[in-house]
């Protein structure tokens, strides 16, 4: 079964379903890239969370106008104005009180989350025993749904993946760099607007397919994930964008497949998955990675030292540094120097005055940016230049007692 | 209304109400001056999946067994976040959306897998509670506070949020000087041999205990909403930061208390018969008093 | 001399002048990933003297100094205070952070920040007493603020700020004082308070280790300068390090000649 769901053999509905959820994902994988870079990954929180009293607000009405109230069209716009207007709260209490961001993005996610229960409740004892079945937005439910809501959600999912592809541009500028985005005439207000209404957009879709709770995972989780991948922009958005997509894709055709999984939380941690393995796997900024990059670098800037300190005739306090020293065979187990330890002592000695010089000297200043305090000038100087710094070297050098 | 009414029915709920509001603003005030606001978001997302996992793993509803898991999960969630910022180097909020989503998502998705349909057990009691129900069966009126035997039937919730709240209340009234030192400058607070790291997480822990104690009473929206909205609004009223704690106190009773009679009673006046929910209608007073602050509190802006 | 005479003779000195130091850095080591911001610095300031840290911008010297007092983890290094470690002389040591580290906007007066320097003494639960409220008040008075006593902090200029931070370090009543940039960004009178506050300090017998960036009161202010640029170019007295040559090393060609010939006059 599971087979058929990947394969999209589940139906028109199911795979009308699918393939919304992987639009979407790959909207909102794109579209949270922006969010992420400009490091406001929550607020699409807040907006999650303010849609739910427009949604039951919209049910009210829609049912004080005589429907059932369950029109998707009508919940889904109800929610994408109350979370509006919960967005503008969060950027009125962020700029015009003392608050900070997040104060405010907690303030209105709660408030907002706790007045949707209260219409919530409102809705359950105006029509007791009939479900209105708004508890679906909380965490998704795509089981059973109408041909037509089928429809509506991929089309809206198309959509809005349509519009990030049409922002990407201005966006990807505008999140790498404020400042210079002004500066070139795109105003910063305009352009964090468009931003918001693609988070707005990406929410509203998903509160169906992802839910509420949940939908801020899409937004967040494949751009993180991708950052780890890449140093460039427009990399981390083709990358997230993949993630989000191939989340959404894998998550609701599981769904699909197997009764009583919701889709959001199978979304979520797919998305984590892929997250987990970047973590700990990927080559640059991978944790194992740095781990052992740490860990050499650590061990070489010790042994360095511990040669500076021998030819300097100093005495070595650290232990790392010694039993590094011993291991290398540079110093005999009572600490004094070994032939080799001498030598290699004396070149470190050696480098570090020349590196002294190059770095006093601007128009070395191309191998200066490389100073790391271990790397060898001969890997870096010609055998003119080097001449030219050990020539200087034998000058007598103004140190101070 | 007699005392034969309000205090089987509305005394003990709302006293449950008033200390949930007063546990988790008083430690929301450093967690909201620490730019930390939206920590009591993700610790009360993770208790979700702390109590279904104490649930399967216990396999019985009790509530000893589902404080420690939900603690336990709110140490990891804390624990995570941070390993996650500093050794994949991503921005806190970030982190936190990783974690308190896939958490969220991971213990919704062990409910829905696991057999738990016959107990009370599920993802709306976890967001709304159910404050109301936390009724007092064996009082008659105002003299069964004095009455040994009509006591010993209080709703357990009662003692354990007193108790909650005097332990929260001991912690920030012991480590109060650290607190504010080492939240106003960490550098200095570092240099004068304050663990800062420690004292950190141990303002998050002692808010994950206030967030677990109070969300099987009523939920994890209104621990959100009293973790901040109080604190927040505190912060508009004063420069003080003494003065802070103290106004974040008297608004969140204020909004505990206006919150639980205007969804009690509230409906009645405009003519429904039924009640709404008290959760949502306490971290709506909330954010009422937010605004309320917000527009005229004396330093609602920065200087 | 034999090798090794040298060598233990070496160690022998190397071991007393940490001893007799109030701050001995040894094999400093701090790296932001694999780029060293301080790279095997050995420091070793001289009691009683004003000590200006000096470098260009990214050299590393406020790294040098949170490091040493333990703010940031270094990746090698010890760190002594006449000997013992930081941890066990931390009630002498009194740290002035940079202006820009701080939460400006937390609720609170300027009394209490001075106050702050007192948790030494109070510890956790400590009755704050009259006496306590008139030390905090006298080291306001000696920076000249003690008219804003009851000001919320953000409510002041940069150099009023510093100053009360000055203060909360005074009122530490410390015999190593480290700060951290404080005439970076504040005002010709807040400059005149600081430095008549600091050389009163030296007066006393206290050590003073400043960061500083500006190279024209060098003499002025300072007895010894140590010049870092990621690595230790020179350290001693003014009048024998202070010098064009050094100043060159150190800045790597980057001062410019018209800021060298202002300079001239005041070099050592």
């Amino acid at each position: 079964m599971i087979w058929d769901a990947l394969f999209l053999g589940l139906g028109y509905n199911a795979t009308l379903v699918t393939i919304g959820a992987m639009l979407l994902g790959m909207a909102a994988g794109v579209g949270g890239t922006f969010l992420f870079l400009r490091k406001r990954a929550l607020v699409s929180d807040a907006v999650a969370h303010a849609t739910l009293p427009g949604v039951g607000l919209a049910f009210i009405v829609m049912v004080a106008f005589g429907g059932d109230g369950r029109s998707l069209v009508g919940l889904l716009l109800g929610g994408a104005m109350s979370a509006g207007i919960g967005l503008l709260c969060v950027s009125w209490l962020s700029t015009r009180t003392r608050l900070a961001e997040d104060a405010a993005i907690g303030a209105v996610l709660s408030v907002f989350f706790g007045f949707g229960i209260v219409i919530l409740t409102v809705i359950q004892a105006m029509n007791a025993g009939r479900q209105a079945g708004l508890e679906g937005f909380l965490l998704g439910s795509t089981a059973g749904m109408l041909r037509t809501d089928a429809i509506v959600l991929a089309v809206s999912a198309a959509l809005t993946l349509g519009l990030v592809l049409l922002l990407r541009r201005p966006l990807t500028l505008a999140s790498f760099d404020p400042e210079y985005a002004s500066a070139s005439g795109r105003s910063i207000a305009r352009i964090d607007l468009a931003m918001m209404g693609i988070v707005l957009a990406v929410t509203v879709v998903g509160l169906k397919i992802v839910g509420l709770i949940l939908i801020v995972a899409l937004l967040i989780i494949p751009p993180v994930t991708a950052r780890f991948w890449t140093e460039r922009t427009d990399h981390v958005v083709a990358i997230s964008g993949l993630v989000g997509g191939f989340a959404g894709y894998l998550g609701a055709a599981t769904s699909a497949a197997v009764p009583d999984v919701p889709t959001g939380p199978i979304i979520v941690l797919i998305s984590f998955a892929l997250f987990a393995l970047s973590l700990l796997f990927a080559p640059q900024r991978g944790v194992l990675s740095s781990f052992l990059r740490h860990r050499s670098f650590q061990r070489r800037v010790h042994l360095r030292q511990g040669l500076l300190a021998l030819a300097q005739h100093q005495p070595i306090y650290e232990g790392l540094t010694m039993r590094l020293l011993k291991n290398a065979g540079l110093v005999l187990a009572d600490g004094v120097p070994t032939d080799a330890g001498k030598a290699r002592a004396a070149k470190a000695m050696l480098d570090e005055a020349r590196w002294t010089i190059v770095r006093g000297d601007q128009s070395y200043e191309a191998a200066a940016i490389l100073y790391d305090g271990l790397t060898d000038l001969e890997t870096l100087l010609t055998a003119d230049q080097l001449q030219d710094v050990d020539a200087r070297l034998s000058k007598p050098h103004g140190v101070g007692a | 209304m007699s005392g034969a009414e309000f205090v089987p029915l509305s005394l003990t709920p709302m006293l449950i109400g008033i200390f949930v509001a007063m546990a988790c603003a008083l430690p929301g005030n450093f967690l909201l001056l620490r730019r930390q606001a939206l920590i009591g978001d993700a610790i009360s997302h993770v208790v979700l999946p702390g109590i279904v996992v104490a649930f399967l793993l216990s396999g019985a509803v009790a509530a000893l067994p589902m404080l420690l898991g939900a603690a336990g999960a709110a140490v990891i969630a804390v624990a995570a976040i941070e390993g996650i910022r500093r050794v994949g180097r991503i921005e806190p909020g970030a982190a936190m959306g990783v974690v308190f989503t896939t958490m969220f998502a991971g213990g919704v998705l062990l409910l829905e897998i696991s057999d738990t349909s016959d107990v009370h057990l599920d993802v709306e009691h976890a967001l709304f509670g159910n404050l109301e129900s936390l009724i007092w069966l064996d009082a008659f009126g105002w003299a069964s506070l004095l009455d040994p035997e009509a006591l010993a039937g209080l709703p357990v919730e009662l003692p354990r949020m007193a108790a909650t709240f005097v332990l929260v209340g001991a912690f920030v009234a012991l480590f109060w000087r650290p607190l504010k030192i080492s939240t106003f400058d960490e550098g200095f607070a570092q240099t004068i041999g304050m663990r800062t790291r420690p004292l950190g997480l141990a303002l998050v822990v002692v808010s994950a205990i206030a967030a677990v104690a109070a969300f099987d009473a009523v939920g994890s929206i209104i621990v959100i909403a009293m973790f901040i909205c109080p604190p927040a609004a505190a912060r508009l009223m004063t420069n003080r930061l003494e003065t802070q704690v103290a106004w974040s106190m008297v608004f969140a009773i204020l909004a505990a208390v206006t919150g639980y009679v205007l969804a009690g009673y509230g409906p009645l006046w405009m003519g429904f018969d039924a009640s709404v929910s008290a959760a949502g209608m306490i971290a709506t007073m909330s954010g009422v008093i937010l605004a309320i602050a917000a527009f005229a509190g004396p330093h609602r802006r920065s200087v | 001399m034999s090798v090794e005479l040298a060598t233990l003779n070496g160690q022998q000195a190397d071991r007393t002048a940490r001893a007799d130091s109030p701050l001995a850095i040894r094999g400093m080591t701090v790296s932001y990933g694999q780029k060293p911001a301080v790279f095997s610095v050995d420091m070793t300031i001289r009691s009683g003297a004003m000590t200006a840290i000096i470098g260009p911008n990214g050299a590393g010297k406020s790294t040098l100094l949170k490091a040493a007092l333990g703010i940031l983890t270094p990746l090698a290094g010890t760190v002594t205070v006449l000997g013992k470690s930081v941890a066990q002389m931390r009630d002498h040591i009194a740290y002035v952070p940079q202006r820009a580290s701080v939460d400006w906007d937390f609720p609170t007066r300027v009394i209490d920040v001075v106050m702050m320097g007192l948790y030494g003494q109070l510890g956790l639960l400590g009755r704050v007493r009259q006496t306590h409220r008139d030390q905090a008040m006298a080291c306001l008075n000696r920076v000249g603020m003690a008219d804003f006593a009851t000001r919320q902090i953000g409510q002041l200029s940069g150099g009023q700020q510093q100053r009360v931070f000055l203060a909360r370090s005074l009122v530490q009543a410390a015999d190593l004082y480290l700060l951290d940039e404080p005439f970076a960004g504040v005002d010709a009178a807040t400059e005149t308070a600081i430095i008549g506050v600091l050389k009163g300090l030296r007066d006393a017998g206290k050590t003073v280790v400043v960061v500083h960036h500006d190279l024209s009161t060098v003499t002025d202010y300072f007895d010894d300068v140590f010049l870092i640029n990621t690595q230790v170019i020179a350290q001693g007295s003014v009048a024998t390090t202070f010098t064009q040559e050094n100043l060159q090393t150190t800045y790597g060609g980057r001062l410019a000649g018209a800021q060298m010939d202002a300079l001239s006059g005041t070099l050592g």
